[in-house]
């Protein structure tokens, strides 16, 4: 049995936005009451459109932001409520949670060496280390993610978009972490590229049984990647499951519509494609009732009225009063 | 005679280092009603081939064909002026980011009247009334509030609407179409592929669609054109390349999709695409391609027939097997 790294219970994450000077302030719901598992070695992806929360996730699950209210439980330790950690302890939990951003061109320091680049973690979080022994550990890391020794002294504007990527892989991976968010980790990058950078992640993660949470808009990736989905709709669950339950048979409607809308590269296929009318709501006005209802064809009175919460099978739950 | 026929088409940068060849020999014919979509990676002179036939690349930008007409006109010789009456009227073009394509300064109403009255003999109370019928047309909600609104007031599936309506605005018998929905989610992606391709239907102006996404493609073109380092590979119609593609990489490319993926590791193509300074000599695929040999390290290959998808490769595969000796 694999051990539960990740436990969320009922995450939310709520900011205040001023209206300016006379408007007050209102509220943005960028994530409400999420819950979910994660296991050492599996794939939990999260799908979703632009503005569902799913970077807001991954800032919680990463503790760069604490939740507004919830649990997040990491390697049995609670973060946050009533028996919550010291600084100190947290910042330890911190190395073992470790995040790969979407973008390879932004998120590595130009001038840096990929050596520094490496070590900086280290340094950081293991002062004790000596240099010696963190140079060896950033050489090691390099041939494992299928890097050159001889990239160690080079800068990040020497390497193409999937090398960056792979250094950012192994940036995250320094510090030994046991979960590894991944936020859009190859939709910045060429098809051709993309394949080599989830292999490498694939072969990473049998040999270091990591937990991966992988946020991505790209349905047939997360396809390809993921033992358990999750998908959001403004800033909520709206359904979850193993892979196989919520592609082979979705049960929200917004789920269906998406995997409907996904282009497919079979030119045979014949088309059913559900034509979702009008676009995401801004989370600063939401509609009343279940968000997703002014899109969906198959709202009723109720909808409009009451929020329906994630509900029904253990393994596939869905917030939908008439799921499919 | 085709709509848009250009052969040989090579353009040049000058750069700091040299000439810097970013499209290389490239033939592209498109016929009235024509769905063509030309694919390839970063870098493979997808954009910048189209850009050059809209005549808007800086003038660093050295631009050489044997052959470059549309609907008669030679594009290679003809005036600017002449240029400027057939860009934005005959041929329009739309772009990948919609937010940053738009004048943020303006409101989309005079955006779209602008066009309007560069090329149509159209009075001011003629032109907000097509202005309107045209955002009814790309289905925008609201017509009338909208034409007074800001760029920034709308989404960026609604500002991709906007750039479709500005590029119908004057009934183009070509619309080239760069990217047009790379930047926004796939719920708004499908309505506007879905809306072109109405579009292109209901008016019967060819489309050109340039984009990296294979599943794009197979849903929406006709006729694809596979690019690789500013070299056109292969041309052939949608169901055969996907069933049976003849050049190396778009069988590589194809592999490499995850949903075609019959085990967890994908087949991946290593190495990266060539830059300016390390373009292989022979052919420029060589040095990723699991057939290569000694005469592909050499001799650059020549086109192959039409049958074989004019893949551009000694060894064309046919079912995913090399053609060798006979070819």
């Amino acid at each position: 049995m694999n051990e539960t790294l990740i436990d969320a219970r009922q995450l939310s994450r709520h900011y205040d936005v001023s209206n300016g000077f006379f408007g007050g302030s209102s509220t943005v719901k960028a994530l409400s009451e999420a819950s979910f598992t994660l296991q050492a070695g599996k794939t939990l992806a999260v799908v979703g459109e632009s503005g569902c929360g799913k970077s807001t996730l991954a800032r919680v699950v990463t503790m760069i932001e604490s939740p507004t209210s919830g649990e997040l439980i990491l390697e049995g330790h609670r973060i946050h409520g009533d028996e919550a950690m010291s600084d100190e302890q947290k910042a330890n939990l911190r190395a073992s949670v470790q995040i790969v951003f979407q973008d390879p061109f932004g998120s590595l320091n130009p001038r840096q060496t990929i050596g520094r680049i490496l070590e900086e973690p280290v340094l950081i979080n293991r002062p004790d280390v000596s240099k010696s022994d963190r140079q060896q550990q950033a050489r090691d890391m390099l041939s494992m993610v299928g890097l050159r020794p001889e990239h160690y002294d080079r800068y990040p504007h020497m390497f193409s978009g999937g090398q960056r990527q792979r250094i950012a892989v192994a940036r995250a991976l320094m510090l030994n972490p046991r979960i590894l968010v991944l936020d859009e980790p190859v939709s910045a990058l060429d098809l051709s590229i993309q394949s080599q950078i989830l292999n490498l992640l694939v072969e990473l993660q049998e040999r270091l049984n990591l937990a991966y949470l992988f946020i991505s808009h790209d349905l047939s990736v997360v396809k390809h990647m993921a033992d358990d989905v999750m998908v959001m709709y403004l800033g909520r669950v709206v359904e979850s499951g193993s892979s196989e339950e919520v592609f082979g048979a979705p049960r929200h409607p917004y789920t269906q519509a998406l995997l409907s809308a996904t282009p497919v590269a079979d030119p045979t296929r014949t088309q059913t494609r559900i034509r979702l009318q009008g676009e995401l709501p801004s989370p600063l006005n939401p509609p009343k009732g279940c968000a997703f209802n002014p899109r969906c064809w198959k709202a009723e009175a109720r909808c409009r009225t009451e929020a329906p919460s994630i509900s029904g099978e253990d393994t596939h739950p869905v917030a939908c009063f008439f799921p499919l | 005679m085709p709509l848009l026929d250009v052969r040989n088409l090579s353009v040049e940068f000058k750069t700091a280092d040299g000439l810097f060849k970013a499209v290389d020999g490239i033939d592209v014919q498109v016929d009235v009603g024509d769905v063509l979509a030309i694919v390839g990676e970063s870098g493979s002179g997808k954009s910048v081939s189209m850009l050059a036939l809209m005549g808007l690349l800086p003038w660093t930008a050295v631009v050489t064909a044997d052959y470059m007409t549309f609907d008669g006109i030679d594009l290679a010789t003809c005036t600017a002026r002449q240029r400027r009456a057939i860009v934005g009227k005959d041929v329009s073009m739309i772009f990948q980011e919609p937010m940053s394509s738009l004048n943020p300064c303006f409101t989309i109403g005079f955006q779209i009247r602008e066009a309007l009255k560069a090329h149509l003999p159209l009075s001011r109370s003629q032109r907000q009334l097509r202005a309107v019928e045209l955002l009814e047309q790309v289905g925008l909600p609201e017509p009338e509030r909208r034409l007074r609104a800001y760029p920034h007031q709308l989404s960026g599936g609604m500002c991709q609407r906007v750039m479709i309506a500005m590029a119908i605005a004057c009934k183009p018998k070509l619309l080239i179409a760069d990217e047009p929905t790379t930047a926004l989610d796939v719920t708004i992606q499908a309505q506007i592929l879905e809306l072109l391709l109405d579009l292109q239907k209901d008016t019967g102006m060819a489309l050109v669609l340039i984009t990296h996404d294979m599943g794009v493609v197979a849903e929406t073109a006709q006729r694809v054109s596979v690019q690789y380092a500013g070299q056109k590979v292969e041309e052939q119609d949608v169901e055969a390349l996907f069933a049976n593609a003849h050049h190396p990489y778009t069988d590589a490319l194809l592999a490499a999709l995850p949903e075609r993926a019959s085990s967890k590791l994908l087949p991946s193509i290593p190495g990266v695409v060539p830059g300016q300074f390390d373009r292989p000599a022979g052919c420029l695929f060589s040095p990723r391609c699991a057939h290569a040999d000694d005469v592909c390290r050499s001799t650059s290959p020549k086109s192959a027939s039409q049958e074989l998808g004019l893949a551009r490769c000694h060894y064309p595969l046919q079912q995913g097997v090399p053609l060798r000796g006979d070819v």
